[in-house]
């Protein structure tokens, strides 16, 4: 048994925090999240230069071709960093439905864009509020023209395309949803930019009026297209999500050790302690959740469903109980807007939602349980 | 990042599948598959003899205390093996929960501080659970804080001579033999007092009495000392260095991955999945959905900490620390778990006899034994404890009591 990452891809982890680090201070977030910025230019170049942005996207496509298992590991290190980019909307949620669905030529045409950091992409898929179904998708497509309001669509207002959840048909079924590529500066499209509580990645509401798109796979396909994109991202995403809660564990450890009250490290008191202990355990069972999320995704085994679920609401939880313990470790300055403490609970809070929430998650968790069960 | 053995492991393997498939007690594999916590007997056999009976087959087969050296009756395996082991001998392990204690921390203190002829003459029948062994530290005064215990032994001629109790000894009323942690010196701090000896439970002066449990059932004991004679050949360790000696036994204590720690999921997973609500099945309950995916990803957390510790041992790495969380996780969802299934069975989850309450009771069981998961072994606040000194590296407790002669720290709160 080898339940664990090779040796290379630990070292793609190191060198990715490593770059991070340099590239992706707190500082350089703060740019984005004080609205200064609408994302982090220079960072998205970088990434690119680094390779990482197409590092699951094969050779023949413009990427890296190493895989997912190594995309995995960079959204961890994503995810600890903060990194104020449209990474997720872009490599998980287009690319994936590129690599998913698209035909040869439209990968050829975008993939090779997202590689080298020239084109954002995204996923419009939410009509207000509500979680992933087919029955909320009311967006109309037809003859090739789109008709209907996207959100919240994440990075919407600084992709360069999006890949559209729209409505066929109107039979009650699965197979009334279709799936379609829209270039966002083909005209068409409204954007609206929209406030949501971590600014460090913009939302925005797209507007469609008899806007041309053109198809993703055969009509019909698209709920099983977006159901599989969405296991595939929540993977991805679980791994930024504990990166994110291992920063803020070791944030608040480090301030436990360094603040003095009552004459001794706070670390010392039994009550902070054991805040510290149980923010270890839950980010060590998402991690563990994780691991075999990575496994399914980079197999593409029958248990990615399953394994995707769990991830997905392990490290949901895990980031949420870090970064709200963080801040109670550390007191008043933890709820300042000058400790950084809050950045990671804004994007714990934002992420708990964006791709479903938990209750969704937990739902299709216990749906595949019962199926595997069956089987 | 896969799931499969090396050639070396697929082999051992198979040679462990077919050994058990040839020689379990194939009988008792139903039985003892649907034990859970609280629920832990055969009907119908003794499951003392069943055990030690499968435990004497293993050794005369070689199969017994696999990481021990041959020589003291193990097979000196590799820890993965040890883990595969543990894995192909699935429900018939159960069998080995009486040995746990005697194998995993009185075999490797002894080991580590017995004499030459006491480890020829005593660890061989301890591996082939001829002999069966306790650990006597525990106090009423010393519990979670083991260094502040009060069992006295004094030096004359010879021999030490004990006398005091020990408290929350699992197995006493069944072991031949126990490792003994007394004090021998009060004058000085707690933890530099104290001194490790072996011996004979059926010495004359040492009394087993069982505690009735507040689940009824009686797995632990008092054991009381009245002028107990031990030759002080069965000292381990020197005199007023059984501190140092305790930590090498609560170190392998914590080296027994894959244990297995029991959750309660498995089985409430399978309740939910066949329970009829009034309005329709539990399992599409939006509630019990919820609750039953929490628990879910606990589960499977676990599951794959351990698997992650197994990969480090068959790369011949230490394990990380993340096994430190299992047995905190586990205490307190085992415990959740209970309660939840006695919830959804309404008024009627009060009910416990195996005839009148919902699958035998197996949940009310669960729920009454489940508080002492939390306790025993470490509490969850010493786990807690752990975790973030040994893992985190917080500051340890200031200890009003570590520099003050043991027989000068105060022994009543509140008057």
């Amino acid at each position: 048994m080898n339940f664990d990452f090779s040796d290379e891809q630990k070292q793609m982890r190191d060198a990715a925090r490593k770059f991070l680090a340099e590239k992706c201070p707190p500082k350089a977030v703060r740019e984005v999240l004080e609205g200064r910025a609408t994302y982090d230019k220079a960072l998205w170049a970088g990434l690119a230069e680094m390779g990482f942005l197409g590092v699951a996207i094969p050779e023949q496509f413009g990427g890296a071709g190493a895989g997912h298992l190594e995309l995995c590991v960079i959204a961890e290190e994503m995810g600890r960093a903060l990194a104020p980019v449209p990474f997720s909307s872009t490599v998980y949620l287009a690319a994936e439905a590129l690599l998913l669905a698209g035909s040869d030529e439209q990968k050829q045409k975008w993939l090779p864009k997202i590689a080298s950091g020239e084109a954002i992409g995204t996923l419009a898929l939410f009509e207000g509020k509500g979680n992933p179904s087919p029955q909320a998708i009311k967006l109309q497509a037809s003859g090739g023209t789109l008709n209907g309001v996207k959100k919240p669509v994440p990075d919407g207002a600084i992709a360069d395309f999006a890949v559209v959840a729209a409505r066929t048909g109107s039979t009650g079924r699965d197979a009334d949803i279709s799936l379609f590529l829209v270039d966002l500066k083909a005209g068409g499209v409204d954007v609206r930019s929209l406030t949501n509580i971590d600014p460090t990645h913009g939302q925005a509401e797209l507007t469609f009026k008899n806007c041309k798109a053109e198809p993703l796979a055969a009509a019909g396909d698209g709920w099983g297209i977006l159901t599989q994109v969405l296991d595939r991202a929540a993977v991805l995403m679980a791994f930024e999500q504990v990166g994110g809660s291992d920063r803020a564990l070791e944030m608040g450890r480090d301030y436990a050790l360094d603040r003095i009250a009552f004459g001794r490290p706070i670390g010392s008191f039994q009550a902070v302690k054991h805040i510290l202990a149980d923010m270890y355990v839950s980010a060590t069972l998402a991690r563990s959740n994780c691991y075999y999320g990575a496994w399914a995704l980079s197999t593409n085994a029958s248990e990615l469903p399953e394994a995707a679920a769990a991830a997905r609401i392990s490290a949901t939880q895990a980031f949420q109980h870090c970064s709200k313990n963080n801040i109670q470790v550390h007191g008043g300055m933890g709820f300042t807007w000058e400790f950084d403490c809050h950045m990671y609970y804004r994007r714990a809070n934002a992420t708990a939602v964006t791709l479903g929430s938990l209750s969704y998650w937990e739902d299709q968790l216990i749906d595949r349980m019962r199926k595997k069960n069956a089987a | 990042m896969n799931f499969d053995d090396t050639p070396q492991e697929a082999a051992f393997r198979a040679e462990a599948k077919a050994w058990i498939a040839a020689n379990a007690p194939k009988q008792y594999e139903e039985e003892l598959r649907k034990t859970s916590l609280g629920r832990s007997g055969l009907k119908g056999a003794n499951m003392l003899e069943v055990a030690k009976a499968w435990q004497k087959k293993k050794a005369d087969a070689g199969w017994a205390c696999l990481h021990w050296p041959k020589e003291y009756g193990g097979r000196g395996s590799s820890p993965i093996e040890r883990v595969i082991w543990q894995q192909e001998e699935g429900p018939f392990g159960k069998l080995s929960g009486m040995f746990i204690i005697g194998h995993g921390m009185c075999g490797p203190t002894m080991m580590a501080f017995a004499g030459e002829a006491e480890k020829q003459k005593y660890l061989p029948p301890l591996a082939s659970g001829e002999k069966v062994w306790c650990q006597l530290f525990s106090e009423p005064a010393g519990g979670s804080d083991v260094a502040g215990l009060r069992t006295r032994a004094e030096k004359k001629g010879d021999d030490w001579i004990v006398n005091g109790q020990k408290i929350w000894t699992s197995g006493a009323h069944y072991s031949d033999y126990g490792i003994l942690l007394t004090r021998t010196d009060p004058n000085v701090p707690k933890h530099k007092g104290l001194t490790m000896f072996f011996l004979d439970m059926k010495s004359p002066g040492v009394e087993v009495r069982p505690i009735k449990q507040a689940s009824g059932q009686s797995d632990f004991n008092e054991v009381y000392f009245t002028d107990v004679k031990i030759p002080d050949s069965q000292r381990l360790g020197a005199v007023n260095d059984g501190w140092n000696v305790s930590l090498t036994t609560l170190m392998n204590e914590r080296m027994s991955i894959g244990a297995g720690v029991s959750t309660g999921f498995p089985e409430l997973f399978d309740f939910c999945n066949s329970l009829m609500l009034e309005d329709g099945p539990a399992i599409e309950d939006r509630s019990v959905r919820s609750r039953l995916a929490n628990y879910a990803v606990k589960a499977s957390g676990l599951r794959y900490t351990s698997m992650r510790a197994i990969s480090a041992l068959s790369k011949g790495e230490r394990p990380g620390p993340e096994n430190s969380i299992g047995k905190l996780v586990a205490g307190s969802m085992v415990q959740e778990v209970a309660m939840y299934a006695l919830d959804l069975q309404g008024a009627a989850g009060v009910l416990s006899g195996p005839e009148d309450a919902e699958i035998a009771g197996k949940f009310q069981a669960m729920l009454l034994r489940a508080p002492g998961t939390r306790v025993e072994g470490g509490t969850d606040e010493i786990m807690r404890n752990i975790i973030a000194e040994r893992v985190l590296g917080l500051p340890g407790d200031i200890r009003v009591d570590k520099d003050v002669p043991f027989n000068k720290i105060p022994t009543k709160g509140r008057a």
